[in-house]
């Protein structure tokens, strides 16, 4: 990627999330809720979740947080997909799924930077529905 | 009259001694602002570690033959380069560690452990890398002593007067140069402080052997720890000075081959200094390049090292300061070493680090190992531009213009 083009990308794709952050502020009440941290640089993300009638799929979902434009545009596009799906699906949604939105290349440090917002849905959704926890959140202190 | 000769540096010809500066990223000339995370190494340094590999590698000091000589020769100079360098009293007193850090956490545990209890005080300072923090943090949660931190002004001096009416401090743990706000501390005022109340100083200079001259025995500290990568030596290895008295006195930190006099069924007993501490094979290819930075060092003159870096952080200072919604961390330019440290209103550090990266700038994002500072700064990560002997205004100049074109992006 040129880097007129990753300035175009950044400025149209996620800059745009970034400063206009869908489905922006948390539930009261909710179904489910997580808060977590990027160790690495600090950036945090809450979300909240509340399900539909079936008690499975994710009607409404409000996230806040602060950090980079990559951790907060990637939550924001994160509560976009995640909408109407199963809690079992986002559960095991691969980190592929959010990285393609995000859609520029990533060095593993920001890489962790993007996947912050799936990481705290899926604690979330553990906590509340008791679906696998990914990898990197295991062994955790995350209460 | 005497004039008094400033120290000087030729840093565009000193660059040459550097291969990786020799290559683009992202088809630009690479400028390396990150030297307080590591420092680049010099060919000099790669050479001895090659020549060292290709003619004279063995095990050392069990070698009843002639590579296992001059291998045990190779790691004894080294050793004894490292102790001239911090104009220690003695050879013994050097113990090679495979960092600072490492060297760090052997006071923690090999004195801390033993002698602190209920009762007694461990004082870290608010401007400590997580090295010199989290093992006294640690080990005082462990013996049941207190852990306190002693806060900073916004210069990053220490404000003594907060902690001086605590009784049973028994250990006080301060950097020497601070690897985020570029502080040079008054290590010898606090040595005297530390001492008065009983307690032992532990020093880390990781981010003060590189820069500035250091004497262990003007310090007045009584364990003092560095780390090779961050001085032009190879990562993996590092050194940590302590007090023979000290030293003595305590516990092995690791156990193992080399480090015994004699190992019985029932009980061992320890070997000599600094054998006591330096458990298994030693990491003698990474103690001879340690060796060839002390020696590349020693010939540049780290009082010519200081000086530059003086006068590119003032540099920095003044060019950054234009940026409109700049703000910069830390104390005046002469009083701190090569460190910049900065935030820009409405671009997040790592934004701001990945798109410099696009013109080929690398400076650290994030917490830099200080979260405890982070919290005091009220800010969850800043931007950090570090410099080193092989710095040149043009890179700072190139550092401004990123940041301009980061902030017209971002905002």
């Amino acid at each position: 990627m040129t880097d007129a083009s990753f300035e175009d990308f950044y400025r149209e794709n996620i800059l745009d999330h970034y400063k206009n952050p869908h489905n922006h502020g948390l539930l009261e009440p909710n179904d489910a809720h997580a808060e977590g941290q990027n160790p690495l640089c600090g950036d945090e993300v809450s979300v909240s979740i509340r399900f539909a009638a079936d008690g499975e799929t994710i009607e409404e979902i409000g996230f806040e947080g602060r950090g980079c434009a990559v951790s907060q545009a990637a939550t924001s596009m994160l509560t976009d997909i995640v909408k109407g799906r199963k809690a079992s699906e986002v559960a095991s949604m691969p980190k592929e799924e959010i990285l393609g939105e995000v859609g520029i290349p990533l060095t593993p440090v920001r890489m962790k930077c993007a996947i912050l917002g799936l990481g705290v849905v899926k604690v979330a959704l553990n906590r509340s529905k008791g679906t696998p926890l990914p990898e990197e959140w295991q062994g955790l202190d995350i209460d | 009259m005497v004039v008094r000769e400033e120290a000087v540096l030729d840093a565009a010809r000193l660059r040459a001694d550097f291969p990786i500066f020799e290559q683009k990223i992202n088809g630009r000339p690479l400028a390396y602002l990150n030297s307080a995370a590591t420092s680049q190494k010099p060919r000099q340094v790669l050479a001895a570690m090659t020549e060292f590999y290709e003619t004279s590698y063995s095990n050392v000091h069990r070698g009843v033959y002639t590579l296992g000589e001059r291998a045990t020769a190779g790691l004894e100079g080294a050793r004894e380069k490292v102790r001239a360098f911090v104009n220690a009293p003695s050879e013994r007193e050097i113990i090679f560690v495979r960092n600072a850090t490492e060297g760090l956490n052997l006071v923690a545990y090999a004195y801390g452990l033993a002698r602190l209890g209920p009762g007694d005080v461990v004082l870290a300072t608010q401007l400590e890398h997580h090295s010199n923090f989290v093992p006294w943090q640690y080990v005082a949660g462990r013996t049941g002593a207190e852990f306190r931190i002693i806060p900073i002004d916004d210069n990053g001096d220490l404000l003594l007067d907060q902690v001086s009416e605590l009784e049973n401090v028994k250990v006080v743990a301060a950097n020497v140069v601070s690897n985020s706000l570029g502080t040079i501390a008054d290590t010898p005022r606090l040595a005297a402080w530390a001492h008065e109340r009983g307690a032992i100083l532990t020093c880390d200079a990781a981010q003060a052997a590189p820069h500035v001259r250091l004497d262990v025995q003007a310090l007045g500290a009584d364990f003092v720890a560095a780390s090779g990568h961050k001085m032009c030596g190879p990562s993996g290895i590092g050194f940590l000075w302590g007090r023979t008295e000290l030293l003595l006195e305590m516990e092995p930190f690791l156990l193992g081959g080399h480090m015994i006099r004699n190992v019985g069924d029932e009980r061992t007993s320890w070997g000599e200094l600094p054998a006591k501490f330096e458990a298994g094979t030693s990491p003698v290819a990474e103690a001879v390049g340690l060796g060839a930075a002390i020696d590349y060092l020693d010939a540049v003159g780290l009082e010519a090292v200081e000086a530059h870096e003086h006068r590119l952080a003032a540099y920095a200072l003044g060019v950054l300061a234009e940026i409109p919604g700049i703000t910069f961390y830390g104390p005046p330019p002469e009083r701190r070493a090569g460190i910049v440290m900065f935030n820009v209103e409405g671009v997040h550090p790592h934004d701001m680090a990945q798109i410099l990266d696009l013109d080929g700038i690398a400076i650290r994002a994030g917490h830099h190992c200080c979260q405890p500072l982070m919290r005091k700064l009220g800010v969850p990560a800043t931007n950090r531009a570090s410099f080193y002997l092989y710095t040149v205004p043009e890179e700072i100049d190139r550092l401004a213009a990123g940041v301009r074109r980061a902030q017209e992006l971002m905002t």
